[in-house]
């Protein structure tokens, strides 16, 4: 069924909180409201308050009532309205949620989801846009996922919530109204495995979130120039998997990778990495390429706004770069 | 004395007596460089955690603080995997993983000790929460100290469980400092139970170091959580004879102060009552000394012998793997 990234992520909660009694929902305006982005809407009347729990403007501490609820067996979702408030609950989720089985010698379990929404692109400024993925990459103990579809976002959200360890599951509100099928029947994708979302010979493009949306769009374009993008969607992010990307590279011979976030330190710089580590930078054909958000703080003006972050038109012009430049002739040609 | 039987009160002492003892004994440990990092003692505060747990059922849940031995030695833990513990060893509570500051027994109800001041405070919120939710009738004690008091986790959790009526007994071991800085200059009420009344719930200050007043007070507040009438958040005053940790200087306080606790000292004093309230004998207490000494010198023992933990232990615990228990 066609089905948008919305609906699925509510598919996976409803059928989730059917299925296992364990199962609650936990965030601020969730109930009578239905959460900022309507997610929830009518599953107060389904399912009741205490199963959609409403909480006071209290991020620190509910987030660590779904780590104590968590570890005596419950398996909370927790929403955070915005990505940009999960600061308020970063003790909670570095210092507790990821670090609390290994301190205690694998004592416990954590099954906690912490779902929430990021990025840019809704004109909602600075503090109502960001990208939190990079500010938890480095915590082990975390997983990060972040579905770029609605087939995924329903598979992955599912696998989340039966994951015995802290997720982070981020949704990209620009998704939430777009359109994918799902099937009807009962399914689960997989977490830390990525996906080749198109194939092609020339270029491989890794792209989170969003950004497979404009890659794809990207790749559209880039094949009626005579250039065959291959691109992966990572879906995890942490923990990631190389070696998908690693072969494609190996067959295309050049790497970009998009992402929304802020270009410094983040998904990009850690792919790029591995990569340059592994068996597929001897088959390189060009530099290893990011494109990223701008360094910036999300500016409200919407074209501002627009130039921060990568669209469809810069990954076709840096796709083309690649390929259509001789990178080593261009060496001998400044030397 | 009161309610509480003979056999239980001889039974707090020993355990009393086992905190001051283990404590002394891992201070001892610390100074010889067979204990690394840091370590926050409690001596002095004994009554609190004591009064407090025997208070509750055995059943029942704690969260306790990076100042938690007693917590967990009053709930029953087992003294040999502590000393293990604290000088990384295998065999220890967390594997070597966690250190002083991070003891828990899950089969014993603690949910665990915490390196952050105030972080255990929605820990045990939220484990009352699933209890209710699991409609079960045991209850969570959560012990945090004066400075926690001042985080905003203490203000956002009181007001949960307030309002969702969840069994939970917020317990503040108010020690008079956190870290350097007495209760009287960052505290403007003169109780920090006083802050209950924001919450709509009871707030009651307790000489800490009086274990039977402990007991008595937690009780109440115990059986009101069970009988879901919500929380109740007892303020228990108290003395660290020690420094902060051990890099403390007591640059705060005076000689002359410490020694005025220690007029007040929760262990003397009991073993005074028991002797004239229950007739207890010298005889009696001094035995009660003696096992209690040959309980800590075999848990030191048992650390010693113990082996280092080993290099597969590093990455066992990152992630729980699929179907682990």
């Amino acid at each position: 069924m066609i089905t948008t990234y919305k609906e699925a992520l509510r598919q996976a909660i409803t059928e989730k909180i059917k299925e296992d009694k364990n199962v609650f929902m936990i965030g601020e305006d969730i109930g009578v409201y239905g959460g900022a982005f309507g997610l929830s809407i009518g599953m107060l009347d389904e399912f009741g308050p205490e199963r959609i729990l409403d909480t006071p403007m209290s991020e620190a501490s509910f987030t660590g009532v779904g780590v104590g609820a968590a570890i005596m067996g419950m398996r909370p979702i927790v929403e955070i309205m915005f990505s940009d408030f999960i600061t308020f609950g970063a003790d909670q989720i570095i210092n507790q949620a990821a670090k609390f089985r290994f301190m205690t010698g694998g004592q416990l379990k954590i099954p906690l989801v912490i779902r929430t929404p990021q990025g840019s692109g809704t004109g909602a400024a600075a503090q109502h846009s960001q990208n939190i993925e990079a500010w938890l990459l480095n915590i082990p103990g975390l997983k990060i996922v972040a579905p770029s579809n609605p087939y995924d976002a329903k598979g992955l959200l599912k696998s989340s919530v039966e994951d015995d360890n802290p997720v982070i599951f981020i949704e990209h509100k620009l998704l939430y109204s777009t359109k994918g099928e799902v099937p009807k029947e009962d399914y689960r994708i997989p977490i830390g495995k990525s996906k080749i979302v198109r194939s092609g010979n020339d270029v491989t493009i890794v792209a989170t979130s969003i950004m497979v949306k404009r890659s794809l769009e990207a790749a559209e374009m880039l094949e009626k120039e005579g250039i065959e993008a291959e691109i992966i969607d990572p879906r995890t992010l942490k923990p990631l998997d190389i070696n998908p990307i690693v072969e494609s590279v190996k067959k295309t011979h050049r790497l970009l990778v998009v992402y929304e976030g802020c270009i410094t330190g983040g998904i990009g710089g850690e792919i790029i990495s591995r990569i340059g580590e592994s068996e597929a930078f001897l088959y390189l054909d060009a530099p290893l390429f990011r494109l990223g958000g701008a360094d910036i703080p999300i500016p409200y003006n919407l074209n501002l706004e627009r130039k921060a972050t990568p669209q469809i038109e810069d990954i076709v012009s840096k796709a083309k770069e690649m390929v259509g430049d001789d990178w080593y002739a261009r060496i001998s040609r400044d030397a | 004395m009161g309610e509480i039987s003979r056999e239980c009160e001889v039974e707090m002492l020993y355990k009393m007596m086992l905190i001051r003892r283990f404590e002394e004994q891992a201070e001892k440990l610390f100074m010889k460089n067979l204990v690394h990092g840091t370590m926050h003692l409690s001596i002095g505060e004994e009554a609190v955690p004591v009064g407090s747990i025997f208070a509750a059922e055995k059943t029942d849940y704690i969260t306790s603080t990076h100042r938690g031995h007693g917590d967990m030695i009053a709930k029953g833990g087992d003294i040999k995997k502590m000393f293990a513990e604290f000088l990384g060893k295998e065999t220890g509570y967390c594997h070597g993983l966690g250190g002083s500051m991070h003891i828990a027994d899950f089969s014993l109800g603690n949910l665990g000790a915490n390196g952050v001041v105030g972080a255990g405070i929605p820990i045990a919120t939220g484990a009352a929460l699933a209890l209710k939710m699991k409609k079960r009738k045991d209850i969570v004690l959560t012990f945090f100290g004066d400075g926690a008091a001042n985080e905003g986790t203490f203000y956002e959790s009181l007001n949960m469980a307030a309002i969702w009526k969840l069994p939970e007994v917020f317990i503040c071991e108010n020690n008079m400092y956190a870290m350097s800085s007495p209760v009287s200059k960052f505290v403007a009420t003169k109780n920090i139970s006083d802050r209950a009344t924001a919450f709509g719930i009871p707030g009651i200050t307790v000489d800490g170091m009086d274990v039977v007043a402990v007991y008595e007070t937690v009780k109440e507040a115990v059986s009101r959580a069970r009988k879901g009438k919500g929380p109740t958040l007892i303020e228990a005053k108290t003395y660290r004879y020690r420094g902060h940790s051990k890099s403390d200087k007591n640059l705060y306080r005076t000689e002359e102060e410490i020694g005025e606790w220690k007029k007040k000292d929760p262990i003397i004093n009991f073993v005074k009552r028991l002797k004239e309230y229950e007739g207890i004998s010298d005889k009696e207490v001094e035995k009660i000394e003696k096992s209690v000494t040959q309980e800590i010198e075999d848990g030191v023992n048992f650390a010693l012998n113990s082996s280092e933990s080993s290099a597969d232990t590093l990455l066992k615990y990152v992630y729980a793997e699929e179907g682990e228990e």
